[in-house]
């Protein structure tokens, strides 16, 4: 229950899925395994993300066609990463996207 | 319109590399690259993580990873939470949601750091035992 609200909150506050709240939480109070909390985590954002979408479009934010045009190709973009991470060492990319990600910041801070 | 695309592509693969949700992607990409602002990036990316979400989750579901009567529980109750935190983003300004956006940006890279180093020392320990062991 309690994991439900702090990743509703969250995710309708960021615009993210949520589940930087709700792994760690499914491991740590429920005792889920790796496997188990990020596929229970991934069902539930389906939910969140739906209902906090359809909020947001309540207040007007929505580009709908936006939307769509990532979302769908997102999916592809998925299947494409999982293969590749069984097949190439993510280690030197994950820190180098780390760094991108710092710079991503610094930039909607300085904008 | 091509932009999108290349955005939802990139943020894809990059998500699944790397083990990430998309959401931390999309909405960067599109304040950066499409220009909008930060309510209407949030509102959008949270779309695009329903079918990227969904088709995971199936995947998932197929191979028993899912516990489907916690997940039901968690997404109804967490109705309400998602609710309010729409509320509340709407309530702060663009200016201020952006800077929370970009901590939270920073913090997820400290701990894709993290993770990447923990990663590192376990599996060279790993060898260590490995090769004491062989």
């Amino acid at each position: 229950m309690a994991i439900g609200t702090a990743a509703g909150l969250f995710s309708g506050l960021f615009g993210v899925g949520g589940g930087t709240v709700i792994v760690p939480l499914l491991l740590l109070w429920l005792g889920y395994g790796e496997r188990e909390a990020t596929g229970t985590s991934l069902a539930t954002i389906v939910f969140i993300a739906a209902f906090a979408t359809a909020v947001q479009a309540a207040y007007g934010n929505l580009e709908f066609l936006d939307g769509l045009l990532i979302g769908v190709p997102a999916v592809g973009g998925v299947m494409i990463g999982t293969w590749l991470q069984r097949r190439l060492a993510t280690r030197s990319i994950a820190l180098l996207f780390a760094a991108v990600l710092v710079a991503a910041a610094a930039e909607l801070l300085l904008e | 319109m091509i932009g999108a695309i290349a955005i939802g592509l990139a943020a894809g693969v990059l998500a699944g590399l790397l083990g990430l949700g998309g959401g931390v992607l999309f909405v960067p990409g599109l304040v950066i690259f499409l220009g909008l602002s930060q309510h209407q990036a949030e509102a959008t990316s949270l779309m695009a993580i329903v079918p990227v979400a969904l088709v995971g989750a199936l995947a998932q579901d197929r191979r028993g990873n899912v516990c489907r009567p916690d997940a039901l529980r968690m997404g109804l109750v967490s109705i309400v939470g998602a609710a309010a935190g729409v509320a509340l983003a709407n309530v702060l300004s663009g200016a201020v949601l952006k800077t929370a956006f970009a901590l939270l940006m920073l913090l997820i890279a400290a701990q894709l750091v993290r993770r990447t180093l923990g990663q590192q020392s376990q599996s060279s320990v790993g060898a260590i035992e490995r090769e004491a062991g062989g």
